[in-house]
């Protein structure tokens, strides 16, 4: 019959386009299969781990709802990209999640101590470990580091070249030995070649494909050979990555890696990815999980898996507006120069920061993603402890600050008055439009009608309020408001550039295109003075000095009211083990050869 | 026939040429930058080198037209030298759709998600037909039966309940409850027919999605092939072939059902592209990264390269199963002529 024949004729069409989509799968993993066996008997002979424990420990499954789509971190700035490829590629040093540098290909952190640091603070020597093998069993060198910085100057996509920036060259000493020249006084010389966002690549594998041919080595870009504890067995853009462990792996004598193989699973989104890890155990891993805390916490209340988070220095601060936002002051309408009527009073800004509960604040918006701080640096080793103070609410004491500083609630509405001009302390508080935003702003608004001023709150779209479009009067540079709340965070573990957000100098100025990174446009020459010592100490403790104290300088001028230190959420199975804290600075893969699993 | 088939094959060029140029031009002014999803860290200057680099400031019709070219000539001659295992001119140095986000040849990636889409949404279409046309006729042949007024509910519930939902609901009562099923598809897994562990598993993994869009498909298609069963039934034709004594069975399946399935063959020719293009959503809840998920995750990195030749690729598979559709027609109706 003619309907049944058309119903096989389509049922014939769909099997086969399925059979030839299987059957170029097949050769892709027959061909990899190839390369494979022809390195394994290289890994027998040469492999120390011979009848060891590495790769014993089966699959290990980590889910990142954002799939990467290459392998090549140095063509991908995206977190997804670089987490993936930080299984493979290794950079000569990287950071523990409390932000120490931590050796990886490199023998030790070089430093002015053990001569690493030029005493000129000039350049910098890194001394390898010489036993390092490339996964396919070839000796990893200086030449390869060489090679990496020569690969990212000369190709234009690299997305990583601004962990090049200032550096005029690398040269191979000898074969474990690389200096790196700066073109100026670099206190902090780990940038190139240190974090899972610039590793180093093979030269062997990537030689032809510097510049424009960068693109045109797909099979390098989706499969680099690296130093790390893992290769790829098979990659699918934007979908699946499966690895297998390296048996050339600097740690196989020692049984590391555990797992055999890993794979990396995408699509869905966050919720799913929890769901997956927490409630069904069906996954081990879980990346970036934005979820509703509460429904979080519902699901780890399963028992199958914990969600942890990993701290870096992304702080929810309400920015203090140090000049009058006024309209009445026309164009000179919060430009550096006007000072704000009462926000630069010491008492008031202490009393409405002492007014705020900010472990409330955590509980309602951010729970695992968040705790409370009062500093705008919060992370180790740099934290200060000067303003810790500020962690517990303390309405009365904000109150007699108030009182005694002659604020005064002169015709009874419940809104103190300022005693130069008689006008009631009233604030317009605004931020992007985002419901955990908006819940804590209301929170906020609720303590300070406690001490007698009142808030006028403001939601603005995200793209408009970061946007940066200098047209309009609603961005968060132009701060056409009292006050504002937002997140900023340091690009390095460093706080030398991120500091520098507060000198004079970056002052923002919005009739003249604003520019820099001061947004509250806080101004202290002693502030000023500080930071240019900073950029010329290269002494670590004397370094934290200096960034503890300014990080108090800036909190204590009221400039910021620093809220919450967030985190990056992932969550893990109960079964794995060996993860220790998220790492919030580095790669959350950066101890993955240490990952077991119990049971 | 022939020649209308002809006919109809030239003018499709000029339409996908047409086609095309609008979806370049739809694409060229909507806004998006492929490194906005790049770290703040990275400095402004960087980020137009990289845009340079990727041709994302090439003129609009410099852009057009290489593309075209490349869509063209050199990525079918590249698919025969692949098929045939032979090179054809200096095949080194011809330059494919490169994608922005994987830096590697777009329609590679193509072909790469063809398989699970095939599998899942495939079946699902097929699965889907073979509820739908049983449930239609004998819902039309019982009208207002038990089995049609269930039959009725059970599509319309399929028809207006969405995917999201019913697909939602599967994942809590199937895995989250019962723990039957898991909730993601690995794509990675290889079917290996000699195994029944192996089958067993692609079946796991397959069944609540293919069931998921299997209803949705049915649902619509049932409620077609009822109305067109009922509108044949009280021809003229039907009463003189009973009268002929002929028995029901062949009344109803040599008869009715041949003519009341012009319309849903059709129709079902018409949907093919649909199963291509992907079920987004279904795609997005039970994480099979097909084509559908390819083109949303393209379509959000601003993956322009992606995002022409994905919607490109379903433009001409519309454009073939028209033509498909019009010929079937032609097929099953000896009425109509189209020379």
């Amino acid at each position: 019959m003619k309907r049944t024949k058309w119903l096989s004729l389509f049922a014939v069409l769909a099997l086969v386009l399925a059979a030839c989509g299987d059957g170029d799968d097949g050769a892709a993993d027959t061909t990899e299969g190839a390369t494979a066996t022809t390195e394994a008997p290289t890994a027998t002979t040469e492999a120390p781990d011979e009848g060891g424990t590495a790769g014993q420990g089966g699959e290990l499954t980590l889910l990142q709802w954002q799939a990467p789509s290459t392998l090549n971190p140095l063509l991908s700035g995206g977190t997804k990209e670089l987490l993936a490829a930080s299984l493979i590629l290794d950079p000569l040093a990287e950071y523990d999640p409390d932000g120490n540098l931590v050796a990886t290909l490199a023998a030790e952190i070089p430093t002015v101590d053990n001569g690493g640091v030029a005493e000129d603070l000039m350049s910098i020597t890194w001394t390898l470990k010489d036993d390092v093998l490339w996964s396919d069993g070839s000796a990893f060198t200086a030449d390869d580091v060489v090679f990496t910085w020569e690969y990212c100057t000369n190709t234009p996509d690299c997305t990583q070249s601004t962990f090049f920036t200032g550096v005029t060259s690398v040269e191979a000493v000898d074969a474990t030995h690389v200096l790196v020249t700066f073109d100026a006084l670099t206190p902090f010389p780990y940038n190139a070649f240190v974090t899972f966002q610039s590793p180093i690549i093979q030269k062997a594998q990537f030689e032809d494909c510097v510049g424009a041919d960068a693109t045109a080595c797909t099979d390098a870009n989706f499969g680099p050979i690296g130093t790390g504890a893992y290769m790829v067995n098979d990659f699918k853009v934007n979908d699946t990555v499966l690895y297998d462990y390296n048996p050339n792996f600097r740690g196989a004598a020692d049984g590391k890696p555990f797992f055999g193989t890993v794979l990396i699973k995408g699509g869905g989104d966050a919720e799913a990815s929890a769901r997956s890890v927490l409630v069904l155990g069906e996954a081990d891993y879980g990346w970036n999980l934005q979820v509703d805390p509460i429904v979080l916490a519902d699901m780890e209340a399963t028992g199958l898996g914990i969600v942890k988070a990993g701290f870096a220095s992304s702080v929810e601060r309400i920015m203090v507006n140090q000049t009058d936002p006024n309209p009445d002051l026309g164009d000179q309408r919060s430009e550096p120069g006007t000072v704000h009527p009462f926000l630069t009073d010491p008492a008031v800004y202490q009393a409405l920061s002492m007014a705020i509960n900010r472990q409330e604040l955590v509980d309602v918006g951010y729970g695992f993603a968040g705790s409370p701080t009062c500093n705008v640096w919060p992370g180790a080793p740099y934290a200060s402890t000067a303003n810790d103070a500020c962690l517990t609410q303390d309405i009365d004491g904000a109150n007699a600050l108030l009182d005694a500083a002659g604020y005064a609630d002169t015709d009874g509405d419940g809104i103190r008055e300022d005693p130069d001009t008689g006008d009631p302390l009233f604030l317009l508080y605004q931020t992007s439009t985002n419901a955990v935003r908006q819940s804590n702003q209301d929170l906020v608004k609720s303590y300070w009608a406690q001490i007698g001023v009142d808030t006028e709150l403001k939601n603005i779209d995200a793209s408009v309020f970061f946007g940066g479009d200098q047209a309009s009067p609603d961005t968060y540079q132009v701060f056409y408001s009292d006050v504002e709340m937002y997140t900023n965070n340091s690009g390095s573990p460093d706080p030398q550039t991120y500091m520098a957000n507060w000198t004079t100098a970056q002052v923002i100025s919005p009739s003249t295109n604003f520019g820099g990174g001061n947004i509250p446009r806080y101004s202290n020459a002693e502030y000023d003075a500080l930071h240019e010592e900073l950029t010329t100490t290269g002494e670590l403790d004397r370094r934290i000095e200096i960034i503890k104290a300014l990080n108090d300088l800036v909190i204590q001028a009221g400039a910021m009211i620093p809220l919450i230190y967030r985190a990056d959420v992932s969550a893990f199975a109960n079964s794995i083990e060996g993860v220790g804290t998220l790492n919030g600075w580095d790669s959350e893969y950066w101890n993955v050869e240490d990952w077991t699993r119990s049971g | 026939m022939g020649r209308y088939i002809i006919r109809r094959v030239l003018f499709a060029i000029p339409t996908l040429i047409a086609i095309s140029f609008v979806i370049f031009a739809i694409l060229d002014l909507a806004p998006g930058d492929p490194t906005a999803s790049l770290p703040l860290t990275i400095p402004p200057e960087d980020r137009e080198k990289i845009r340079e680099a990727l041709g994302f400031n090439d003129p609009f019709l410099v852009s057009w037209l290489k593309w075209l070219y490349q869509m063209m000539i050199v990525e079918p001659i590249f698919l025969i030298e692949q098929m045939f295992n032979i090179t054809i001119g200096d095949g080194e140095n011809r330059v494919r759709i490169i994608s922005w986000s994987s830096r590697a040849p777009a329609v590679d990636t193509i072909i790469e998600r063809i398989p699970q889409t095939l599998w899942v949404l495939g079946l699902a279409f097929i699965l889907g037909i073979m509820i739908a046309i049983p449930v239609g006729v004998i819902s039309a042949y019982k009208q207002y039966s038990v089995f049609d007024n269930v039959g009725t509910f059970v599509t319309m519930v399929g028809y207006s309940v969405p995917t999201f939902f019913t697909g939602l609901l599967a994942i809590v009562i199937f895995s989250v409850w019962l723990g039957w099923f898991p909730s993601f598809y690995d794509t990675t897994h290889v079917v290996d027919w000699t195994s029944w562990e192996s089958i067993w598993f692609q079946i796991k993994q397959m069944i609540m999605p293919v069931a998921v869009l299997a209803l949705f498909n049915a649902a619509a298609l049932s409620r077609f092939t009822r109305s067109s069963m009922l509108d044949n039934l009280n021809e003229d034709y039907v009463r003189t072939a009973r009268s002929k004594g002929l028995n029901e069975n062949k009344v109803l399946v040599t008869h009715v059902l041949r003519n009341s399935l012009i319309p849903v063959v059709t129709l079902i020719a018409l949907q093919i592209p649909g199963v291509f293009a992907g079920a987004i959503i279904t795609e997005q809840i039970f994480r099979i990264n097909g084509l559908g998920q390819l083109l949303i995750s393209a379509i959000q990195g601003a993956d322009v390269p992606m995002v022409q030749t994905l919607t490109f690729l379903f433009a001409v598979l519309i454009v073939i199963f028209n033509l498909v559709a019009d010929v079937t027609y032609g097929l099953l109706d000896p009425r109509i002529r189209y020379d």
